[in-house]
């Protein structure tokens, strides 16, 4: 029993190891990297043009159910006019940089898992290699330094619309003054939420695509399976794992700031 | 006769390889002349791919020598690891292309990323490699709407446009038909010919690879057991050359005495 739970505790730290190696040469990869910038900005369309309505979809529906919600809650203690505060310091501390981040786990994240899989299995990466390219230069850094960019710019962008959709929801369809509700608003951020907010953000993005991409990228050290299993299975374990990294990073990073 | 030094270009000695409890390599030699086409030949498995992966350094090998160029290649030798890179190039059995980029952007790929040619240096050399290859009709196709022999046509144009002294081929033919695998075995001596480049070529088609190579080569057990000219292995009486190279022979036997109604053994086990 304590032996298996040693071994399986070296595991993790070994796989933390590996990972934090992993992405740290990806980085260092980059500073040598040719024509770095195009492949960066085509990783910025994936994973900025690309997830656009779902981020503005999500967050719309967020702040209106947020908004819907708080309203009736505020309302019994004759509390309305604090609808923006709970709606923007709920939104703009926790939802919007986690429920972004997840949003763009399953979009652009499990993309690129399955890519480098597939990239994998069919040899492209050793190919780059024999060929003297750097695969995590050429494959992995462009998309860690765009979700560096990205993640802080979709979430600002979610925690906006979730904004607007908490004043729908408020103002439009239940009646509060619009005018009560922004200046609630204005009144409850402070630049150190909105700090906070990218902070997470970027946190967010350097661990999730990192996993994605590390996950991907190994996929032929998958044990239990081989092929298209291997990259079903590879891809699968980036989401769940980010998804996980993302709650537990939040915590984290919340509980030092508070 | 032995190789002059300044002859040889590539040089392995006393590799070895293995996978776990599975070992594949338990001291392969072998030598390659410059402007040569070596084949190696082996049964299916027995380890022709992981000699050639562990020269391009895809797969690291346990022990052994390999010098390329008179410079040992060890991992503590790196300049010696990027200038075999610079001047070596692997061609994969499945091709390895990038199903996302275009033929032109795949043959461009390694001069755009490995050299400091401008833009337009590099849209003509990728076209010239895609013209000789009879390929800069397609330039702009995706290598899945290129035909099985295109795609080998591409790959080739992409192993050979940064003009390399030295292209690895793996089992170039596999899955192929006569008829195909006839066509890339000539188009294979035919630019080894052409841009003067040695080839490894790593296949189990014997027929082929004796009428095309220059040197032979036979995997057996992970160690060499037949190395020398196409000629010295049609006429050797080794045990397993002979039932490597008589395989056909052997074939044509064993079906005539399962039609006579004889019991035949399989060598398989």
């Amino acid at each position: 029993m304590v032996r298996s739970v040693g071994r399986y505790t070296l595991s993790i730290v070994q796989a933390l190891g590996d990972f934090t190696l992993f992405t740290g040469h990806s980085f260092g990869s980059a500073l040598g990297s040719r024509k770095l910038g195009r492949r960066v900005l085509r990783a910025m369309f994936e994973q900025g043009v690309r997830c656009l309505p779902v981020i503005l979809i999500v967050g719309i529906f967020t702040g209106l159910v947020l908004g819907l919600q708080g309203y009736y809650v505020l309302n019994r203690f004759g509390s309305e006019s604090l609808l923006g505060t709970l709606v923007s310091l709920s939104i703009i501390r926790e939802l919007g940089p986690v429920l972004a981040a997840l949003m763009l786990v399953g979009q652009a994240g499990s993309a690129l898992a399955a890519e480098l899989g597939i990239q994998r299995n069919s040899e492209q990466i050793a190919a780059l290699e024999t060929m003297g390219i750097s695969s995590h230069a050429y494959l992995v850094a462009p998309r860690l330094i765009a979700a560096l960019l990205v993640y802080p710019m979709q979430t600002a962008l979610f925690c906006t619309i979730g904004l607007w959709g908490g004043s729908i929801s408020g103002s439009m369809l239940l009646g509060l003054e619009p005018g009560v509700y922004w200046s609630a608003v204005e009144r409850a951020v402070e630049s150190r939420d909105v700090s906070e907010c990218l902070l997470k953000a970027v946190t967010f993005g350097l661990l999730t695509v990192g996993l994605c991409a590390y996950h991907g990228f190994n996929a032929h050290r998958n044990k239990s399976a081989t092929g298209a299993r291997a990259v079903s299975a590879s891809t699968t374990r980036a989401v769940v794992q980010s998804s996980i990294i993302v709650l537990a990073a939040d915590y984290v990073i919340t509980s030092f700031l508070i | 006769m032995a190789d002059a030094p300044d002859r040889i270009l590539l040089k392995v000695s006393d590799l070895h390889k293995r996978f776990g409890a599975n070992v594949v390599l338990s001291g392969a030699s072998l030598t390659v002349p410059r402007g040569s086409l070596v084949a190696v030949l082996g049964r299916s498995g027995s380890g022709k791919s992981v000699l050639l992966k562990c020269l391009a350094n895809v797969v690291q090998p346990d022990s052994g020598v390999i010098t390329f160029d008179g410079k040992e290649l060890r991992s503590d030798t790196p300049s010696a690891r990027a200038d075999f890179r610079r001047r070596c190039s692997f061609l994969f059995q499945s091709n390895a292309l990038f199903d996302s980029l275009t033929a032109l952007e795949n043959v461009a790929l390694p001069l755009e990323q490995t050299t400091d040619l401008k833009a337009k240096e590099v849209l003509e050399r990728s076209m010239e490699a895609l013209k000789q290859l009879e390929l800069d009709v397609h330039s702009e196709s995706y290598p899945s709407q290129l035909s099985g022999g295109m795609q080998k046509r591409l790959a080739l144009a992409r192993a050979i446009v940064t003009q390399p002294e030295l292209v690895l081929f793996d089992e170039p033919t596999a899955g192929l038909d006569p008829l195909r695998r006839n066509a890339v075995f000539t188009m294979i001596a035919k630019y080894q010919r052409q841009f003067g480049f040695t080839a490894l070529i790593v296949t189990h088609d014997v027929p082929e690879a004796l009428l095309a190579s220059d040197r032979v080569a036979l995997l057996s057990n992970g160690q060499m057991g037949f190395e020398g000219t196409p000629e010295e292995f049609a006429s050797s009486q080794d045990p397993f050359v002979t039932s490597f190279r008589d395989s056909e022979a052997s074939l044509s036997s064993q079906l005539h005495s399962i039609r006579r109604g004889e019991t035949i053994q399989s060598k398989e086990s």
